[in-house]
């Protein structure tokens, strides 16, 4: 049964190459979505039918599922080979469920784009990188996926090559695919590393060899030097994939892809890579304190930076982009907390409230003509209801409004977040929530409500069809309700005594680190822990409430005085605290002027070649001293003849 | 025996049946020449069908002694190695000779007929088990190169062509001193053969490590130093970018695709092979150069506003890590090497070919004059691409199987003993991406803003049938790379038995056990302390 996971992979391989290659001669869009939509469709349902069956099988160990063996010399193997368990099929689930759904928006939102074949293909590629990256079940495999999918996110994030697209040192969209895709290899260097580390430590790359060797070896590798090395390196990995500090500035600029691939890879799925990569190595991270000291503070850091810098941007996807940096913030602090389930809790939700408030953007920029300043909008709710209810349903599921799913999730890394790190980088993220509520609904009034600030006469806003809003039902169905998966204990233990759905589905991935970590079997009920979700509850709250009394006022007094009265924080906010700019400063114009000015002009051109020139000069010269000998007057040669002769003989003379 | 014999010899048929052809029958020239071409590489299949890939030994093998006084014999032989750089050879030859029929429009004749010579003679590098003629064959490669750089190149050809030439005989002349001090040496002094003087690599093989170490030094850098300026390694690689840059787009191709493959197969074939006591000594000298130049390569490429030229500065870049592999003297290393030489000659090989494409259309290769470029020519976009994260090492494709496996032997050998090496040569990974990408985006992506762009064709079904083998291969290395890998495993355990025995006392890797054929009889040892 578990066999089937080479079908999940296959599907999507055959979408990317059929459509790549007969892409042209299938002239109808229909034709051409349907095929593209159904690959990805057929690998859900076949994931959908492996989790009833990892639930009705109660899978204890994963299922290893080869297919071929794919480099092996010497002493190295490493096998194309898929691991079937929880969190793997979790995953698939989740990029193959929310894949589908963007698939079938794509159809709608594509339409009419003269490469319509072509980004089909790509976003097929993208699923079987990405199901290659979630089911691998050794570093080697999940490593292709890793940079398979930074390859589908290049192409998308330059999809439309002849657009331009304004960012720091930016003119093209492929610039910005570039950057997407060389900030990502900073990060690849790290797991690459990693990989040999583990390779040259553990003998092997498979997950769950090295994870029983670690755990088996526990108190011998508990915090030391190499498994910090290796853990660290693999989050440097993490840090590029998943857009966190120092690595983050790729995100925003990946905006420039069509607005479902924002959706699918630049939200719901790629970037929470790294999350999967840490929940995968749950085993080393956790034997590696201080890397998770890292991974949290990283987390929360980046969580803080970005929802500061999302309250001040005015394009709907800069915004909904920095939040995604932010809200992965939240996911890698949860796992620094050691709090997994958490962590990967939060990515699901995500994808669904995330993927919906993308889609929704995406609808908003098709009705209006492909505008995406909010300060030039105003008023959509009129004109796309639908559009605007399922945004408004996403907007109250990540600001955290109880019920909805991001309240849970998110309140359950808040707790993690104080429980094992402390009070200070709880408030920086409980901050980071309440910046969170503000900006997303400092986007939902300033789009949706108020004065309309468009120009009627070009534009005439309108509703999205039925391919689109159809999708944005069924996700914003999914963000209302998806939390009830992963009711915390202190809500649900009056009817179980083990309420979290999610974590009873993955306790079989986690039950090792659980055991490293110390993390107690049954729940323990901590009155302050409702204080704790009183006050976020409340910060959620007072954070829309502050963002609806600003921007519900259509001249925006309020706002424009706090802008003038704290001129440098906002223009910090506005620029992304010069981050870019920073690192063109002091990295990249470095280096480039450098291998310009020195390595090339000066050491190549200049002492290398100088070196060869200046001998072929000196032999050049040397020739031309001694060709003045060679007079041709006869005399002359005989004259040195005869010196040569006399030499000759003294020479002989003197030796005897 | 005859396959190998075949697919060595018909390309010099072939260039000698061109010199019989009129000149004005260019059509009947360039096929001619591109059928000689193409059987050659029919031979070299059917060569790998009769090789055995379980045996570490070589195969194959024909001795006739040439020069009885001196030893000197026509001794030929493949092993896995050879096998497959072999294959390269005859696989780029015909893509190069396609790729030239509209680009060349003087000379013809002259032209085909030596790059059939070439091939001829960089077949016969790979398969020489004699010192002697393996020399024949790497100074006959001078001979048309020269004049293809020469005649057909670019704007400075000729300043280009005599570097190249000076570079490559400044290197070669250390050799034949090293073949002739090898040859006498163990003639007289470890094995007893008839006037004291031999040139048989097998014998030689098996007794070059007695040699004491202060003349194995001595040799070690007389073949070194001509292998390290043909790979080419830092510093020695000035003549590279100015070669490549001139050269016609076929040159390019088979002085990146196969050339630069003699200095590599070179290093393993005779440094590590004959010298391997001071290759100990020097494996970290070395690796420091190669790694030096993966990122140096990288660095200046990135810099480059012609193509071609940091094109030319990426395999300077790529030939470091095989050399890095190489000197690992790890099974994963050395095997990483040698299919890696095979995947830059395939990847680096496409990318000149489209450089080609480009310039036969625009004759520039200077990027600021591209742009915009996919919009009008799709096809080639998918190609030029390809060849891109090919060369990037894009997992899945083949420059990755390479790179990692270079890097991973570096990592763990125990020859090497730090880990910096592959930290440090990883980076070059980081700025492969970067000098790539910004070459692919200022080309093809963007509008169209020089109108002399506007008109231009998208590839035509010629340059389609130069692309798709290629493309065949830089897949099928990239996901199968067992195929490949597997011809040259037991050979590269062999030699990192002998090299770990030499060093730790002890070999790690069970092999068959098949007789040598050609063991040279004839001989005892005379001096073995």
């Amino acid at each position: 049964m578990f066999d089937l996971v080479q079908l999940i992979i296959l599907f999507p391989l055959l979408g990317f190459i059929g459509i790549g290659v007969l892409g042209k001669y299938l002239k109808s869009e229909k034709v051409i979505g349907i095929i593209g939509s159904s690959t990805v469709g057929i690998s859900f349902i076949i994931s959908v039918i492996l989790f009833f069956h990892i639930i009705s099988t109660g899978l204890a160990k994963p299922y290893i599922v080869d297919v071929f063996t794919w480099i092996a010399t010497g002493d190295f193997s490493v096998k194309v080979s898929y691991q079937v368990d929880q969190l793997s099929i979790l995953f698939s689930l989740i990029v193959t469920g929310v894949g589908f759904l963007i698939h079938v928006y794509s159809i709608g939102y594509m339409h009419g784009d003269r490469s319509f074949a072509r980004f089909f293909s790509y976003l097929n590629l993208f699923i079987f990188m990405m199901l290659n990256l979630v089911l691998a079940s050794n570093y080697l495999l999940t490593f292709l996926g890793w940079e398979g999918v930074g390859l589908a996110s290049y192409l998308l994030i330059g999809f439309w090559y002849d657009r331009k697209f304004p960012g720091v040192r930016i003119t093209w969209t492929g610039d910005a695919g570039n950057k997407a895709f060389i900030v990502n290899r900073i990060g690849d260097f790290g797991f690459l590393i990693a990989m040999f580390l583990i390779f040259a430590n553990f003998g092997t790359l498979s997950y769950t060899e090295v994870q029983d060797i670690a755990y088996l070896g526990k108190s011998i590798y508990f915090d030391t030097g190499l498994i910090t090395a290796i853990t660290l390196l693999l989050f440097l990995g993490c840090t590029g994939k998943s857009a966190q500090l120092p690595l983050a500035v790729w995100l925003p600029d990946a905006m420039a892809g069509p607005t479902p691939v924002s959706a699918l890879i630049h939200a719901a799925t790629m970037v929470t890579a790294g999350i999967f990569l840490i929940a995968r190595n749950s085993v080393l991270f956790s034997l590696a304190p201080i890397t998770m000291e890292v991974v949290l503070i990283v987390g929360v850091i980046t969580a803080f930076w970005a929802a500061t810098i999302g309250i001040t941007q005015n394009d709907i996807k800069k915004v909904l982009a920095y939040s995604t940096v932010s809200q992965l913030g939240f996911m890698f602090a949860a796992l620094g907390a050691g709090a997994f389930v958490a962590g990967v809790f939060h990515v699901m939700t995500h994808a669904f409230f995330k993927g919906l408030l993308f889609l929704g953007a995406g609808s908003v920029i098709h009705g209006m003509h492909e505008e995406q300043n909010i300060k030039k909008m105003g008023n959509l709710a009129k004109y796309m209801p639908t559009t605007y209810k399922t945004f408004l349903l996403a907007s109250l599921a990540i600001a955290g409004v109880p019920l909805f799913s991001g309240f849970f999730s998110k309140d359950a890394i808040l707790w993690a977040v104080y429980n094992d790190g402390g009070f200070i980088w709880w408030l920086i993220l409980t901050i980071a929530a309440f910046f969170t509520a503000f900006y997303m609904f400092r986007l939902v009034y300033l789009v949706f409500h108020g004065k309309e600030r468009f120009d009627h006469h070009k534009l005439h806003p309108h509703e999205s069809p039925k391919v689109i809003t159809v999708p944005l039902a069924v996700l914003a169905f999914l963000s209302v309700f998806g939390g009830f998966l992963g009711i915390p204990y202190v809500f649900g233990f009056w009817f179980s005594h083990h309420p979290n759905a999610l974590e009873n589905f993955l306790m079989p991935i986690f039950a090792k680190s659980n055991n490293i970590l110390g993390v107690p079997l049954e729940h323990e009920l901590h009155a302050i822990e409702y204080l704790f979700i009183a006050i976020a509850i409340a910060v959620a709250l007072i954070g829309i409430k502050v963002a609806i009394n600003y921007y519900s006022d259509d001249k925006l007094l309020r706002p424009r005085r706090i802008a003038e009265k704290f001129k440098a924080a906002f223009d910090l906010s506005l620029n992304k605290y010069y981050l870019d700019e920073i690192y063109f400063y002091l990295i990249v114009d470095p280096i480039v002027n450098g291998s310009r000015s020195f390595l090339w002009k000066k050491f190549d051109v200049g002492v290398v070649d100088g070196i060869v020139n200046g001998s072929a000069t000196v032999v050049q010269k040397i020739s031309e001293t001694l060709r003045r000998i060679q007079t041709g007057i006869a005399q002359n040669y005989a004259l040195l003849m005869i010196a040569g002769i006399a030499a000759i003989l003294a020479w002989v003379v003197s030796s005897f | 025996m005859t396959e190998l014999f075949l697919t060595l010899l018909i390309p010099l048929i072939g260039s000698f049946a061109l010199l019989f052809i009129k000149k004005e029958q260019m059509q009947l020239i360039k096929y001619v020449a591109f059928g000689f071409s193409v059987i050659s590489f029919i031979f070299s299949i059917a060569l790998l069908l009769k090789f055995h890939s379980d045996n570490p030994n070589f195969q194959l093998t024909y001795e006739k002694v040439w020069i009885p006084s001196l030893d000197i014999g026509f001794r030929v032989g493949i092993d896995g190695m050879s096998l497959l750089l072999v294959l390269l050879t005859t696989f780029i030859s015909p893509i190069a000779i396609y790729s030239s029929f509209d680009a060349i429009k003087k000379r013809e004749k002259s032209y085909y007929a030596l790059l059939l010579l070439l091939q001829f003679a960089m077949t016969g590098v790979f398969i020489s088990l004699d010192l002697f003629l393996f020399y024949i064959f790497w100074e006959l490669i001078l001979i048309p190169m020269y004049f293809l750089i020469g005649i057909w190149g670019g704007k400075d050809r000729i300043y280009a062509t005599v570097k190249f030439f000076l570079f490559t005989m400044f290197g070669s002349l250390p050799m034949l001193v090293g073949i002739i001090w090898l040859g006498q040496f163990i003639g007289t002094h470890l094995v007893h053969v008839p006037n004291g003087f031999t040139t048989n690599y097998e014998l030689i093989r098996q007794y070059s490590h007695f040699i004491p170490i202060e003349y194995q030094k001595l040799l070690f850098w007389a073949f070194a130093i001509s292998f390290l300026i043909k790979v080419p390694v830092f510093p020695l690689h000035t003549w590279l970018p100015d070669a490549h840059t001139e050269a016609p787009t076929a040159g390019s191709v088979i002085l990146a695709g196969v050339l630069l493959k003699m200095g590599t197969y070179g290093l393993i074939r005779f440094n590590l092979e004959l010298f391997p006591q001071a290759s100990f000594l020097y494996t970290s000298l070395i690796s420091w150069l190669a790694v030096f130049g993966i990122v140096y390569g990288a660095l200046v490429a990135m810099v480059q506003s012609d193509v071609k030229r940091l094109v030319a500065y990426s395999s300077v870049s790529h030939l470091g890590f095989v050399v890095l592999g190489i000197f690992s003297m790890t099974v994963e290393g050395i095997q990483g090497g040698i299919i890696q030489m095979v995947n830059h000659g395939l990847s680096t090989g496409m990318l000149f070919l489209c450089v080609g494409v480009l310039y036969e259309r625009r004759h520039t290769r200077e990027i600021e004059e591209f742009g915009g470029i996919a919009r009008i020519m799709p096809a080639f976009t998918v190609f030029l691409g390809i060849a891109m994260l090919a060369s990037v090492g894009l997992p899945g494709l083949n420059g990755f199987v390479g790179e990692f496996l270079t890097l991973l032997g570096a990592f763990k050998s125990p020859f090497l003993g730090s880990i910096w090496f592959t930290v440090i040569a990883a980076t070059g990974v980081i700025f492969a991406a970067v000098y790539l990408l910004w070459m692919f985006r200022r080309v093809m992506f963007g509008t169209i803003t020089n109108p002399a762009n506007r008109g231009l064709k998208d590839i035509n079904k010629r340059e389609w049938a130069t692309f798709l083998p290629i493309v065949l291969f830089i897949v099928w290395i990239g996901v199968y790379p067992s195929t490949f890998l597997k011809l040259s495993e037991n050979s590269t355990k062999k030699l990192v038995n002998k090299l770990e025995r030499i060093k730790f006392g002890k070999e790690r890797y069970e092999l068959p056990v098949i007789p040598e054929i050609s063991k040279p009889n004839n001989t005892n040892i005379k001096n073995n302390q």
